[in-house]
């Protein structure tokens, strides 16, 4: 038994992610829809009450390619030191020319800095919303092979017009099935008349 | 604690004391405990739950077709329904044009998004019109707006009502103008 213990401590030990220390922290709502999302390949646009969009992804490479990608695009570079850091962080809510010194703070002076941020620029005369998503996905269909799930994930209390302006910007560049994050609620058991 | 003594093999043969054999035996009590209590950690800690999703398919948006060439929602299926601020629902049924003076002005009602709220008028539609469509249009004018959490409960409710065709479209100005003129807000 003392093995059995010990064998379930050491497969806890190892397989547990503590879940990195997100920019923002959001309350999803509620709803009945049953569907998990996937493992990997997951783009998230976290939406907070504040109007701020964050952009998250979850695998290291393709932020790695996509910082690059973007940094080149609005003449930004990154030092190695910094894309490294980009590549470990959840999810950013800076306009790129902030970025690379929002990169060289360390974790506790990043975390007081996070109630601050802008967020990441999605109106249409500086959207660098659309170049993240669109630079993540050429990077994770080039390094891996894989569609990207998109993913929304909104605060109950955000209002609906970040989030329509966000989907409206999205379908400009045909992206039109978007996955709304929420909590699971039971379902009515009883859908009468 | 949870550990049996034995007593050594000392049959009190001869006189002669031997010194005492140390039991090699050690008290395993305290690292079981400590190991429950990191196998209980991983266990909550883990995150084995992963999100759940609603999805959401916007049509596919054909900058080659023209505002003529669309088809018309028939007045006898259209119902509309307004996401307004403070978790309130106002919906109409039929089309609202107020330049055409034949239509008749729609009287917009208020309901909320209680069981008995929007899904029962939802139903109730279902049965008495076959194949309504929904048009979903969150209020958002001078500042008052809904919440995104309003947004995600209607659609929830086209999907427990099983209702096929909806839409999520933005708040006309006719509409904001009819909600003004009735006093709703």
């Amino acid at each position: 038994m003392v093995d059995l213990a010990f064998l379930l401590v050491t497969f806890f030990m190892l397989t547990t992610q503590f879940r990195p220390d997100e920019a923002v922290v959001v309350d999803p709502p509620s709803s009945t829809s049953d569907l998990r999302a996937p493992d990997s390949d997951i783009l998230t646009l976290t939406i907070d009450n504040k109007k701020r969009v964050f952009f998250g992804y979850d695998k290291g490479p393709v932020k790695e390619a996509a910082i690059k990608a973007v940094g080149a695009k609005y003449g930004v570079t990154f030092t190695p030191a910094q894309i490294k850091q980009f590549a470990l962080l959840p999810n950013f809510g800076v306009p790129i020319t902030q970025l690379g010194s929002y990169l060289d703070k360390d974790t506790e002076q990043r975390k007081a800095l996070n109630k601050g941020l802008p967020g990441v620029p999605y109106d249409s005369l500086n959207n660098q919303m659309i170049d993240w998503v669109l630079e993540a996905r050429k990077a994770n269909a080039a390094l891996f092979k894989k569609p990207t799930f998109l993913a929304i994930r909104g605060d109950g209390n955000a209002d609906v017009q970040t989030v329509q302006t966000v989907i409206k910007e999205l379908q400009e560049k045909d992206i039109n099935r978007f996955n709304l994050v929420t909590s699971l609620e039971m379902k009515p058991t009883y859908v009468g008349k | 604690m949870a550990e049996i003594q034995q007593k050594g093999g000392d049959s009190g043969k001869g006189g002669k004391k031997r010194a005492k054999k140390m039991s090699t035996k050690i008290d395993m009590t305290p690292m079981v405990d400590l190991a429950f209590l990191l196998l209980t950690f991983f266990m909550l800690t883990t995150t084995f739950a992963k999100p759940n999703v609603m999805q959401l398919t916007m049509p596919v948006k054909d900058k080659n077709i023209k505002d003529d060439e669309q088809t018309k929602i028939k007045a006898s299926q259209a119902v509309t329904i307004i996401l307004a601020p403070d978790n309130k629902v106002f919906y109409y049924f039929g089309l609202n044009e107020p330049t055409d003076k034949s239509v008749a002005v729609p009287e917009v009602k208020v309901t909320d998004f209680s069981a008995n709220g929007i899904r029962k008028v939802l139903l109730d539609r279902q049965q008495q019109q076959p194949e309504p469509i929904i048009l979903i249009e969150p209020y958002v004018y001078e500042g008052k707006e809904a919440k995104y959490k309003n947004m995600v409960d209607i659609l929830d409710e086209m999907n427990i009502t099983n209702q096929k065709k909806y839409a999520l479209i933005n708040i006309s100005k006719k509409d904001v103008d009819l909600i003004k003129k009735q006093n709703l807000l």
